[in-house]
C-alpha cells in the first residue's frame, strides 16, 4: 500500500517555518487567525517586505509574532500601537499591522488606541479578542462578559466589558468591523479591507481561548465556542433595522463605521512639505 | 521616507552661528545637527522648551515631530521610528522619565538607537516642576528592570548641552543603545552663549548595516565589536525584534539559562569593554592636594567657583569633573582617591552618585556628600563650608 502523502500547508512560505509548529494551545482560535491572515495577504498580491507587524504581548501577539515572516517589532505589553506609529510616520509606504489581545490593545494599551483611531493614523490593527487575558492563565480582561468566573474574578465578574469596536469607530477611525473565528470568509474580507483601506483600521475577531477561558464557562472545546458565535451574532445590516430588544444579547458582526478622513501621516508629509519650501 | 542628511538646510535652520541661548535649546540644535529626524514628545516643565522648538525646527530640516499621547509612547514611537532607520531622540522630566522606565529597557535589550534627554526636576512625585535636580542619576542606571549597562551624560553648560547631544548621537549609533543625556532644570533654563560647531569639529557616526546578503544575515550576531549590524524595516530582511531573550537570529528563548546569560551579557560587555572611550571627564588637578571637590553637571559649576576661591586663598585642592555618568568613570575616581585624603561630593540630590564614588575610591580617600536639594544651585561659600567643617 502507498503511504498517503502528507499535503504541505498551501501558505507555509508566508510563515517563520523553522519556528513550526506554533505553541498555541489545541482548540486554540489564534491559528484561525493567522491562516486567513496569510490567506488575505496572499490574495492581495501585498508581498511581505512591504508589511511591518508591530504586536504587544500575550498568545494573540504571538499570531504573527514570530510566525508571519516579515518585519517583526514584538514590544512591549499595551504599546504596539505607539511603536507602530514611529515606524508608519518614517515609513509610511509600509503595510504596518498591529495584531494584539483584548487585554493588550483594550486594557493597558488603551489610551494608544484611542488616540491613534483619533488621530487616524494609517494603521490596521486586530483586535484579538478572547475575552480573557490568556497568556498569563486567565485573569479577566476589559472584554470579559458581566458575570463571569475568572481565575481573578472567582466570585464573577463585577465589571462590565467594553463594546471596543463602536469606541473605536466614535474616536474616529476610518473603518472598523467585528468578525469571529466562524466567519472566517467575512473577516478575510475585512481584513484585505483593512490593510488597503486609507486610515485607521480596526478589527475586533472574536475569538476562542478554551483553555483559559472556555473551561472556566462551560465551553471546554474550539467546537462550542464557534457553534456559539455562529448562533449569537446578528449581522450589522440586518442589526440596523432592529430594537435593541430584538438584539439583546447578540454580538453585532460586519462593519461598524467607514468613513473616508484624510490619513494622518499624509496630512503631516503635507504639511512639514508647506514648511520646507 | 529616507531622511537625507542635509547640512547646509540644517544650519540655515538653526540661524545664526554664535546664539544665547537656553540649554534646551541648544539641546535640538545638537539634536539636529547629529541628524534626528524624528522626534516624540510629551510636554512636561522644564522640558517643554526642547519640544516646542523641535516642533518648529525639525519639520523645516526634513525631519518629522509629534506630540504623543504620554511618555511611554513617545519612548515607543522613537524606538519604532529608529527600526525605520531614523535617528531619533525624546525629551522629558522626572516623572515622564519614570514612565519611559520599560521602553528604554526594550530599546536596550534590542540594542535600538534612541536618545533621552531627561531635563531633571524636583522629585520625587510631580515634586517642584520649576526647580532643577539631579534626582535622576540613578533611575537613568536602574530605572528599568534587569541586568544592563546604559550611557549616560551631563553636560555643566549650554554649550555643553549641544556637544554632548551630538555625542548621545553618536554613542547610541555606534553602541545600538538608548544614550541618556541627564541635564537639569538649571542648565535646561540657562542662557548663555552657544557656539554652533563647524563641519569637521565634530563627528557624525551612523548604525552599521548590515554587510551580507538577506539570506546569510544574522540581525543579533555580532563582530568583535559586540555590536551587530542593523537591517531596516522596509529592506526585505524579515527582522524579527523582540524585548524576549532572544538567540541570534532574533527568535525566543525564554527558558535557556546559556542563551539568556550569552545575550544579556554581550549587551553588557559591549559598553563595559568599552568603557574607557566612552568616559569623559574634566580633571583639574594640583600638584600635592589633599583634598578635592568631584562634581558633575549643574552642581560642578559653584563646585569649580570654589575650587577658584579655595586657590586664591592659596589652598591646594583638585577638581574633577565627571561627563560621562553612565558607565560610571571608576579608574579616573579610582585615581584621584589615590591623590588626596577626602573627596568633597556636591550633589543635588540626598545622595546618589555618592554611592559609585565610594565604591570605586575603595577606601583609598573619605568620601564627604554636600547634599542640596529643592532648586536653587550650592552657593560656592556653602561647599566651601562645608569642606571647613569636615576639615
Ligand atoms: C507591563 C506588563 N504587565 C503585565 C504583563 C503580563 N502579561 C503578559 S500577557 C498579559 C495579558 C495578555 O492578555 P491579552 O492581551 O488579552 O492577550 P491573550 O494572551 O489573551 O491573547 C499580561 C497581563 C506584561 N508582560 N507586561
Amino acid at each position: 500500500m502507498m503511504a498517503k502523502k502528507k499535503k504541505a500547508y498551501r501558505l507555509k512560505h508566508y510563515l517563520r517555518e523553522e519556528l513550526l509548529p506554533t505553541t498555541f494551545c489545541q482548540g486554540c482560535g489564534c491559528g484561525t487567525v493567522l491562516n486567513t491572515y496569510a490567506q488575505a495577504i496572499e490574495e492581495l498580491q501585498i508581498n511581505p517586505k512591504d508589511i511591518v507587524s508591530v504586536t504587544g504581548i500575550g498568545c494573540s501577539s504571538w499570531i504573527p509574532s514570530p510566525y508571519f515572516k516579515a518585519d517583526t517589532l514584538h514590544t512591549t505589553h499595551g504599546r504596539a500601537i505607539a511603536f507602530a506609529t514611529g515606524v508608519k510616520i518614517m515609513k509610511p509606504e509600509a503595510n504596518v499591522v498591529v495584531i494584539a489581545g483584548d487585554g493588550d490593545l483594550a486594557g493597558i494599551g488603551g489610551n494608544h488606541l484611542i488616540h491613534a483611531a483619533r488621530r487616524n493614523v494609517g494603521l490596521a490593527v486586530f483586535l484579538i479578542n478572547n475575552m480573557i487575558y490568556g497568556m498569563t492563565g486567565g485573569q479577566v480582561s476589559p472584554m470579559t462578559p458581566l458575570g463571569d468566573k475568572t481565575t481573578t474574578t472567582p466570585y464573577g465578574n463585577p465589571e462590565y466589558p467594553f463594546n471596543i469596536a463602536e469606541f473605536v469607530a466614535a474616536a474616529g477611525a476610518n473603518y472598523v468591523a467585528r468578525w469571529t473565528t466562524y466567519h472566517v470568509f467575512p473577516l478575510m474580507e475585512s481584513i484585505q479591507k483593512a490593510m488597503t483601506k486609507d486610515g485607521f483600521s480596526f478589527v475586533e475577531i472574536l475569538t476562542q481561548c478554551p483553555v483559559s477561558y472556555g473551561r472556566r464557562v462551560g465551553m471546554r472545546t474550539g467546537e462550542e465556542f464557534l457553534k456559539y458565535f455562529k448562533e449569537n451574532t446578528i449581522n450589522s445590516l440586518k442589526a440596523k433595522d432592529m430594537t435593541p430588544e430584538e438584539i439583546g444579547d447578540k454580538i453585532i458582526v460586519g462593519k461598524i463605521v467607514e468613513r473616508n478622513r484624510k490619513e494622518f501621516t499624509t496630512i503631516l508629509r503635507e504639511m512639514n512639505e508647506e514648511r520646507r519650501k | 521616507m529616507r531622511h537625507k542628511y542635509d547640512e547646509k538646510k540644517i544650519r540655515r535652520v538653526i540661524g545664526e552661528k554664535v546664539q544665547f541661548v537656553q540649554g534646551d535649546a541648544s539641546a535640538v540644535y545638537g539634536a539636529l545637527l547629529a541628524g534626528c529626524s524624528f522626534f516624540a514628545g510629551y510636554p512636561i516643565t522644564p522640558a517643554s522648551e526642547t519640544a516646542e522648538l523641535m516642533s518648529k525646527l525639525l519639520p523645516k530640516a526634513g525631519g518629522v515631530y509629534i506630540q504623543m499621547e504620554d511618555e511611554i509612547a513617545s519612548m515607543g514611537a522613537i524606538i519604532g521610528a529608529s527600526w525605520a532607520g531614523a535617528k531619533t531622540m525624546t525629551t522629558t522630566s522626572g516623572p515622564g522619565f519614570s514612565l519611559m522606565q520599560e521602553n528604554i529597557g526594550y530599546a536596550c535589550m534590542t540594542e535600538t538607537p534612541c536618545v533621552v534627554i531627561d531635563v531633571q526636576r524636583s522629585g520625587p512625585s510631580t515634586g517642584q516642576p520649576t526647580e532643577g535636580s539631579q534626582g535622576d542619576m540613578m533611575q537613568a542606571r536602574w530605572g528599568t528592570h534587569g541586568d544592563h549597562e546604559i550611557i549616560a551624560l551631563s553636560p555643566n553648560s549650554v554649550q555643553e548641552t549641544l556637544d554632548l547631544t551630538i555625542e548621545a548621537f553618536n554613542l547610541s549609533e555606534k553602541y545600538r543603545t538608548p544614550v541618556i543625556l541627564l541635564t537639569d532644570g538649571e542648565i535646561g533654563h540657562l542662557r548663555e552663549k552657544c557656539v554652533m560647531p563647524e563641519k569637521g569639529e565634530f563627528e557624525i557616526i551612523d548604525r552599521k548595516g548590515p554587510t551580507v546578503g538577506r539570506d546569510k544575515y544574522v540581525p543579533f550576531q555580532a563582530d568583535e565589536s559586540l555590536v551587530p549590524s542593523m537591517a531596516r524595516f522596509g529592506d526585505g530582511y524579515h527582522v524579527y525584534v523582540t524585548g524576549l531573550t532572544h538567540v541570534e537570529k532574533g527568535y525566543p528563548s525564554t527558558s535557556s539559562a546559556e542563551d539568556h546569560d550569552r545575550l544579556v551579557r554581550r549587551l553588557v560587555d559591549k559598553i563595559e569593554k568599552n568603557r574607557k572611550s566612552i568616559t569623559m571627564v574634566e580633571k583639574d588637578y594640583q600638584k600635592g592636594s589633599k583634598i578635592a571637590i568631584l562634581a558633575y553637571g549643574a552642581s560642578a559649576r559653584p563646585s569649580a567657583a570654589a575650587v577658584r576661591k579655595l586657590r586664591r586663598k592659596r589652598k591646594k585642592v583638585d577638581f574633577l569633573r565627571l561627563i560621562t555618568i553612565w558607565p560610571f568613570p571608576n579608574e579616573e575616581v579610582r585615581e584621584l582617591a589615590d591623590r588626596v585624603d577626602r573627596i568633597y561630593v556636591p550633589e543635588m540630590n540626598l545622595g546618589q552618585l555618592v554611592h559609585p564614588i565610594r565604591e570605586a575610591a575603595e577606601g583609598r580617600a573619605k568620601i564627604i556628600q554636600v547634599p542640596r536639594i529643592g532648586g536653587p544651585l550650592h552657593t560656592p561659600k556653602e561647599i566651601m563650608d562645608a569642606m571647613r567643617k569636615k576639615a
